[in-house]
């Protein structure tokens, strides 16, 4: 664990867990001059994890209170999870549980991300209040339902992964994905 | 639809594992550690530590334990007991629970929930409720483990926990705590109905048929035991297979 720029710079692989209100973490990153490192670890192609609000950070900004900056390392905004499901009965908010993990297209597979070890359907653990909705579909990795309406559970571009579940409390489901992360 | 949460509740008495009844008349189980990596193995979805005494001293002493369990349990905790400030709920966030859950001290200064929810948002806060009913329909809170009366009310309490910043509602029938008679589906059907954040029972759960119910006919969002899982009346795959049978969502554990 590091909140230093340069100790940041030089590692191998990094992980951005996040817990809280989005534009508190990013006032917080600013005041340690840390968003221009992790900005530098996608030019530098560094294996970058957002965990949770961590995967919301990634994105260009967020509605959460205020609407507020992000990270910009995958083009999307940040919004809040619907109140009402689809079949129109008002919905539990924050997401709290397991939910299963489909591919974000149908009949794509998860080959060459850090979701290959897993199976669609395999679930894992979700708390949160606000969803990612990436600009360009290619960059959603995994989807998970909740309301009736598809929500992102994993978004990728290159070497940067965001998952809005958290791996490290998914049992077995999220340490596959963090032993991935961590393989060479 | 929504999965259930089956959520193994360990109430922690210093070093040890305890059960009473009705809150009170605490026994002596076990390690609270391994239990706790038992009902992990078994598939539970969530843990829950309660320090029993913290409230009385004023603090809470899970923070060890809370440390061990990071290494080899990989679901989410919440602690409960003793939690009285930011502080306090820093340390214990600190220590690797991803919850805190509060009563006492949300009692006596509301404005905790809204403090810790400012700092690491309202899905960390659990309002921890004890209720008991004194009239059909009514149900007052109490605190310090069943024990003190506070004059609330518990559905107006829960109204205003929610709308102080809580992002989740512990409700414990005291009436029913340890008995096995099941939850008291009148009082989590009347709380869920209420308010927007997901509740969690806690009190009664005798057989795994009691889960079902609780979630079909009071709408509960999580279901807390101990009392079955301690004594090895039921494994939580068990009781897993039966709410599912049952036709209840549930997450599908291999």
């Amino acid at each position: 664990m590091t909140s230093e720029p340069d100790v940041v710079l030089v590692a191998k692989r990094v992980v951005l867990p996040g817990v809280g209100a989005f534009a508190n973490a990013m006032q917080a990153l600013q005041e340690r001059n840390l968003v221009p490192a992790i900005q530098a670890l996608a030019k530098q192609g560094t294996p970058l994890l957002g965990i949770c609000l961590g995967m919301q950070l990634l994105l260009d900004e967020s509605e959460e209170f205020v609407v507020t900056r992000g990270l910009g390392l995958i083009p999307g905004r940040v919004v809040p999870l619907a109140m009402q499901a689809t079949s129109g009965a008002s919905q539990k908010v924050p997401h709290i549980g397991w939910s299963g993990l489909v591919p974000a297209e149908e009949g794509a597979d998860w080959q060459g991300t850090l979701l290959q070890d897993n199976g669609s359907g395999e679930a894992a653990y979700f708390l949160h209040s606000f969803m990612a909705v990436p600009a360009d579909p290619r960059h959603r990795l995994a989807d998970c339902i909740y309301g009736g309406r598809r929500v992102s559970a994993a978004i990728a571009r290159d070497h940067i992964t965001g998952c809005q579940f958290h791996p490290e409390k998914s049992g077995e489901v999220g340490l596959r994905i963090l032993r991935r992360f961590c393989a060479d | 639809m929504r999965n259930v949460r089956l959520i193994a509740r360990l109430d922690i008495k210093g070093p040890n594992l305890i059960k009473g009844i009705h809150l009170e008349g605490l026994r002596i189980i076990g390690s609270p550690a391994e239990h706790a990596l038992r009902y992990y193995k078994q598939g539970v979805d969530e843990l829950l530590y309660m320090d029993n005494v913290a409230s009385l001293y004023g603090r809470n002493h899970l923070g060890d334990l809370l440390r061990l369990a990071a290494n080899n349990i990989f679901v989410p905790m919440t602690v409960g007991g003793g939690i009285r400030s930011v502080d306090d709920a820093t340390l214990i966030l600190r220590a690797g629970a991803d919850k805190v859950a509060i009563n006492t001290a949300a009692v006596s200064n509301p404005k905790l929930i809204t403090d810790i929810a400012c700092r690491f948002g309202s899905q960390c806060v659990v309002l921890s409720i004890e209720a008991k009913q004194i009239a059909p329909q009514r149900w007052e809170v109490y605190t310090d483990n069943g024990r003190e009366r506070t004059g609330l009310d518990v559905i107006d309490w829960v109204k205003h926990g929610t709308s102080m910043g809580a992002g989740e509602i512990l409700l414990t029938s005291v009436d029913r705590e340890g008995t096995r008679k099941g939850f008291d589906i009148d009082l989590v059907r009347t709380v869920t109905a209420e308010v927007s954040v997901p509740v969690i029972a806690s009190g009664g759960m005798g057989r795994a048929e009691d889960c079902v119910v609780v979630a079909r006919d009071g709408d509960a969002d999580a279901v807390a035991m101990a009392d079955i899982l301690h004594y090895k009346r039921a494994t939580i795959g068990e009781i897993r297979a039966h709410a599912k049978a049952a036709g209840l969502g549930v997450r599908d554990y291999e």
